[in-house]
């Protein structure tokens, strides 16, 4: 049985309240400005202010953005969207089968989040994990090519679109929830090791329920682990919304005895600006700290779900022409002249046509060979012999 | 442990009562005295998460040794160990390892009762990407403990409580601090040549103990200490068979989907199908869960005196 009326039209007031917060935050004071015909080389920009739990302090409320990262993160967050968009097309065409997760409407989280991170610093996130894929650093062409299973995918077809890792970025789990003990112990490895970094913690609003997770709080507290522990809250836990599933919504308040913030996840330099903070805390040895990104997704759950079920079109077309990530950099870019139309609409094309190529790819590379079925059970181990479907069968894998 | 936390500083402890308390089963005595509380971490009750800790600590460069106080408790962790450490290295086509160990007293004790008594063996056994170990001797537990240690695989070794009081001699190059078990090799502990007897942890006793009362009527069986459940030995049990022709397994835990039904499939599928003179017999616990009461708890698990009744039996005498 779905909502009410009366109870969807509260959720939308809601929903669109939150976000409409951002995007009048337009204004910006220009400061380096140069001749009128050259652009903008950096400006400042208003962001919302984070709600905090347990903190004397928030992230600041002004964030400053050059041109250069501007032109940057539009092209990541577009390159995430075309992607995901291009996974959906390959999904209907049934190139890609099995679960895909799209994050289309949440590419300010993974782009933001990354802009407050270092690359030496670690990620780890659940099944919805493409957008994270690319900005840890794993192309296009071989997300893409995981997808539809061939060789050249980044885990060589083995993982599928759940189970993408690269270095520094521990995947890709299928197992809601999992991954959060999981990140607090790579966390528990950077504070071991003495190193600076710090471990970004991904999960959901749906996940946010596990036990495990209260578990991974408690002892990343116990132990003070440079832990940030971000719930991407969008609303939904399949079909389920944030009312339906949580005694309490405020997930930043979870962590109880953990400081939290509620940031924008919309806004890309609000998410910039809240990761950045957090990870100077657990740098300072203040961690862990929850982070949660208000966002939202275009698509359902995953491919097997249309996403109009539990909730309106109407819903969704308002966070599109209100909220979006990618168009609220945009405008803010061209109100204060840091780029053209058409320098973004060639961004646009560039974008496009690297998709086209990737996708190329994943639909002619060949899938893996069979010879290969066994490969990788164990790792750095001398070769062994597994059993095949038959007695008989005796099957080769290297490590 | 003491050697491997000596050896290599990536690797530690971390467990229920593994630090100041010295260990459950004191197991650990001494290490928190020694390495503190960086390398020995006394974890709250909550299986699951430092299970997931200790298995995300290993995908970023330690070496953890994550010890359940029983392999009962491991049921609250076992998604952590299989879908988070058994599968990571093969789903990522080998970018991931997971360096680990998973340690703590499996199988029956004395007067614990059904929750704490299980036999995990053939569950962990069951699957790919876990090498799974279960020592007798002291020997076997030193050796096949750094190996498990030194592997960069996820290895989930089986102790045993009722064995953690038993006193083993132990040869001059065991005591050495580079001395390693390979993993995946049994080991022949009695030579024989009328019947083969294959166990593994604390049935490995009970075996020989059978095999000293059957010499006496001039039965001499040969035992094989498995050491190892997965990768399982069938070499040296195929060999010893087509020597002996018989066989009879020994093992505590439940026999449906167990190590002996195992064992007696691949004996079927195999060469030793030839050599054998009679069906394989499997001595097992009893298919019941585990009762308190001593009389109960004894005629629950395999006895010596029915191992010499199997050997009987499979000899036709």
């Amino acid at each position: 049985m779905l909502l009410s009326v009366n109870s969807m039209q509260k959720m939308l007031t809601i929903i669109s309240n939150v976000l409409k917060g951002s995007a009048s935050k337009n204004v910006a004071r220009v400061v380096a400005a140069r001749t009128y015909a050259d652009f903008t080389a950096e400006a400042t920009f208003d962001v919302k202010k984070c709600d905090t739990h347990r903190l004397d302090d928030a992230p600041p409320t002004k964030s400053v953005l050059t041109r250069e990262d501007a032109l940057k993160y539009y092209r990541t967050m577009q390159v995430i969207r075309r992607m995901e968009l291009k996974a959906d097309q390959l999904y209907k065409q049934k190139i890609i089968r099995g679960f895909c997760h799209l994050s289309d409407g949440q590419e300010a989280c993974a782009v933001g989040i990354e802009a407050g991170i270092k690359p030496t610093d670690h990620l780890i996130t659940a099944y919805r994990a493409h957008g994270y894929t690319y900005t840890r650093g794993v192309s296009v062409r071989e997300i893409l090519a995981e997808l539809t299973g061939r060789r050249g995918g980044c885990a060589k077809g083995k993982g599928g679109s759940m189970h993408m890792y690269a270095n520094n970025f521990y995947g890709g789990n299928g197992i809601v929830g999992a991954q959060v003990p999981l990140g607090a112990g790579v966390a528990l490895a950077c504070k071991y090791l003495d190193t600076d970094q710090v471990c970004a913690t991904l999960y959901g609003d749906g996940a946010a329920n596990q036990g495990q997770i209260f578990e991974a709080y408690n002892m990343a507290s116990l132990w003070k682990l440079p832990c940030i522990f971000i719930c991407e809250n969008n609303k939904y836990a399949m079909g389920t919304s944030v009312e339906r599933s949580s005694a309490s919504t405020e997930y930043y308040k979870r962590g109880d005895f953990i400081p939290g913030l509620r940031v924008d996840g919309m806004d890309i330099l609000c998410v910039k600006e809240a990761t950045k903070y957090a990870a100077d805390l657990c740098r300072a040895g203040k961690g862990p700290i929850v982070m949660e990104l208000q966002t939202y997704r275009y698509h359902g759950h995953s491919m097997s779900d249309p996403g109009v079920s539990y909730r309106t079109r109407e819903e969704i077309q308002e966070v599109r022409s209100k909220s979006d990530p990618i168009s609220l950099l945009k405008d803010r870019m061209l109100a204060n002249n840091m780029a053209s139309v058409e320098e973004l609409k060639e961004i646009d094309v560039q974008v496009r046509k690297e998709i086209e190529e990737a996708a190329q790819f994943a639909t002619t590379d060949p899938e893996p060979p069979l010879e290969e079925l066994c490969n990788h059970i164990f790792y750095n181990d001398a070769p062994l012999e597994v059993r095949g479907t038959l007695p008989w069968t005796k099957l080769k894998s290297i490590s | 442990m003491d050697e491997e936390l000596e050896r290599d500083e990536r690797v530690f402890l971390l467990g229920e009562e593994v630090a100041q308390y010295d260990g459950a089963y004191k197991v650990s005595r001494g290490l928190w005295k020694k390495y503190g509380d960086k390398r020995i971490i006394d974890t709250p009750i909550a299986e699951m998460g430092f299970a997931g800790i200790a298995v995300g600590s290993a995908m970023a460069g330690l070496r953890p040794i994550c010890e359940f106080m029983t392999f009962n408790f491991s049921m609250q962790a076992i998604d952590q160990i299989i879908n988070s450490a058994a599968k990571t290295s093969y789903m990522s086509a080998g970018l991931q390892s997971v360096p680990i160990v998973f340690r703590g007293p499996n199988g029956h004790a004395t007067g614990v009762a059904a929750q704490h008594s299980q036999c995990f063996a053939a569950w962990y056994g069951h699957c790919p990407g876990l090498k799974v170990l279960s020592p007798w001797s002291a020997e076997d537990a030193k050796g096949l403990l750094k190996a498990a240690i030194r592997d960069d695989n996820p290895v989930v070794f089986l102790e045993n409580e009722l064995l953690y009081g038993v006193a083993f001699e132990v040869s001059e190059e065991a005591q050495s601090k580079d001395f390693v078990v390979p993993i995946g090799k049994a080991k022949v502990e009695r030579q024989g040549t009328l019947i083969t007897l294959v166990s593994h942890s604390r049935y490995v006793g009970h075996c020989l103990d059978a095999a000293a009362v059957l010499a006496e009527e001039g039965i001499e069986c040969e035992v094989i200490n498995l050491r190892s459940i997965r990768p399982l030995d069938m070499e040296t049990i195929e060999s010893s068979v087509a020597k002996t022709n018989h066989l009879v397994t020994v093992e505590g835990g439940w026999p449906q989907f167990g190590v002996g039904a195992e064992i007696c499939a691949r004996i079927m599928e195999g060469p030793a199908l030839n050599y054998l003179d009679a069906p394989v017999i499997r001595v097992t616990g009893v298919d019941i869960p585990m009762p308190y009461a001593k009389i109960l708890e004894e005629h629950s698990v395999p006895q010596i005196r029915d191992i010499i009744t199997a050997v009987r039996k499979a000899l036709n005498i």
